[in-house]
């Protein structure tokens, strides 16, 4: 596994792809104590591990370790959360228009996946879940706005994910829920954490 | 009058906000470190008062901040040097100070650099996010910044504080790097050109980055990178570059991923110039070389 060095605290190990990422991800989270690393971080095509006391002794272990040792953590899946969902979304059009299909068919195709938490950031609990078929990447708005609501979910390229808060965002909103992704006043207050699955389902009516 | 009330915010100056040493930890979840910018300060306030050194205490910027007291405590001042009043009266900065119930206490504003930490025996008591006290400006978790009239509650003293006085530090205006993780994604000419370079701190810098006005850091031109970074986990002390080419170095509310290559990171000891540098303030970058990095292999080759 390749590392390279983040300053005096962190490495940083390099991903092909966000299949890998989460492979390598389950790996290293699972060995933090083993490393020393304080914090564990996946993202694109990325995984930092930081507040290491060694860094430079990290990068040489783990030239030593193969990426899936047992072939196992691929397999390995997180918790499943079911998001009910209102399709009424501002941007379900602008979706429909960029899928060439129907929205009955865009809320239809964006039920249909299982899809996996790769990675948060943006916001305490903004989860980047993949899982959309290849060719469904959907462009951002080229006018963000400047306050999505709490709740929307959304879409923007590989990905869909619901707001947490209320914040300025660019993606492509198609729905809402009234589920809370992030509870302030508890000891775990993100619902979703990479490598959690999830599934939309629509609610009608209020 | 509410007893269980300790001080009152009478004017909370340019922003303070309530600050420990943060959350690290729960970065996968997409939640900043926060905490206090100048860290070798507010332990030195909690030391000279008798706390554990990341109890909670107020950080001020710039201006500094006014409290009325309801009921007598010490406290103490470090990080930017200021005029520390109770009723008027001069106090020593960097030592505590004993001040009465009813008493009118003036920190700042600061007379060089920028931000205060004030500490009162005890520790600031209240909300606690994920095991931490310190206002986030990004997320917006932890209390908001401090208002006129907000009513804040003390812990019981932990210990007989100290008899000493501490000196103002003098901070170089100096940022050492380690160069990476993404150096690769810049000229030659820019890299060798960062060494000794100056740069100018701007106005829109806060407690997410300090935003750095000078030399563009060019991008490479060539065809063999990709157009943008896929989004990569972020590290205090990252020196990001947007396409504007003026670099930001990211502080203890940043975001914990982003989308613009890091061409280096701000050394640990550097962090406390980056909290008290002002707007309009020069600060020159200079390399941590590898054979600093690892003087025991100097001799070898």
């Amino acid at each position: 596994m390749d590392a390279r060095r983040v300053g005096e605290h962190a490495v940083l190990v390099e991903c092909a792809d966000l299949a890998e990422v989460a492979t390598a991800y389950a790996l290293l989270r699972g060995r933090a104590d083993q490393l020393g690393a304080v914090e564990v971080v996946p993202a694109a095509r990325t995984v930092l591990l930081d507040g290491l006391p060694d860094p430079g002794w990290v990068v040489a272990e783990l030239s030593t370790w193969a990426r899936d040792p047992d072939g196992a953590s691929r397999h390995e899946t997180g918790p499943l959360v079911e998001i009910p969902t209102r399709y009424d979304g501002p941007d379900l059009d602008e979706v429909a228009r960029q899928w060439d299909m129907s929205t009955a068919e865009v809320i239809w195709t964006h039920q249909s996946v299982e899809y996996t938490v790769a990675f948060c950031g943006f916001a305490p609990g903004f989860a980047y879940c993949t899982g959309l078929p290849a060719g469904l990447e959907v462009a951002r708005r080229a006018d963000p706005r400047p306050k999505v609501p709490a709740g929307s979910v959304a879409l923007a390229g590989e990905f869909t994910s619901i707001y947490p808060s209320a914040s300025p965002g660019g993606w492509q909103l198609i729905g809402s829920t009234e589920i809370a992704l992030w509870r302030a006043d508890s000891d775990e207050p993100a619902l979703l954490a990479p490598g959690c699955r999830i599934r939309f389902t629509e609610t009608r009516g209020r | 009058m509410n007893s269980a009330v300790d001080l009152v915010v009478l004017d909370p100056g340019a922003l303070t906000t309530i600050q420990d040493l943060g959350r690290p930890g729960h970065a996968h979840l997409g939640v900043p470190r926060s905490g206090a910018l100048d860290v070798p300060a507010l332990r030195l306030a909690n030391r000279l008062v008798g706390n554990p050194e990341g109890a909670p205490a107020l950080e001020t910027t710039l201006t500094g901040v006014r409290l009325g007291l309801r009921r007598g405590c010490r406290f103490a001042v470090s990080g930017a040097p200021c005029t520390v009043q109770v009723d008027g009266r001069e106090q020593p900065w960097g030592s505590a100070v004993s001040a009465g119930a009813g008493a009118v206490v003036q920190i700042g504003p600061a007379v060089t650099a920028l931000r205060s930490y004030v500490a009162f025996a005890g520790g600031i008591l209240g909300e606690r996010v994920l095991g931490s006290a310190s206002t986030d400006l990004l997320s917006g978790l932890g209390p908001r910044p401090l208002t006129a009239g907000d009513e804040l509650r003390l812990g019981t003293p932990y210990a007989e504080p100290p008899d000493v006085t501490a000196m103002p530090t003098s901070l170089a205006g100096v940022l050492h790097l380690d160069l990476g993780p993404r150096a690769d994604w810049f000229a030659t000419a820019t890299l060798a050109a960062l060494d000794g370079a100056t740069y100018e701190v701007g106005g829109a810098s806060n407690r997410i980055g300090l935003r750095l006005v000078g030399p563009a850091l060019e991008r490479r031109r060539d065809a063999g990178l990709p157009a943008e970074l896929p989004t990569e986990p972020m590290v205090l002390g990252a020196v990001q570059v947007p396409p504007s080419g003026q670099p930001v170095v990211f502080l203890a509310d940043h975001p914990t991923t982003g989308g613009y290559p890091v061409i280096g990171v701000v050394r640990g000891a550097d962090l406390p110039v980056c909290a008290q540098a002002r707007p309009g303030d020069r600060l020159t970058l200079r390399l941590a070389g590898a054979a600093r990095a690892e003087p025991g292999r100097r001799q070898q080759s």
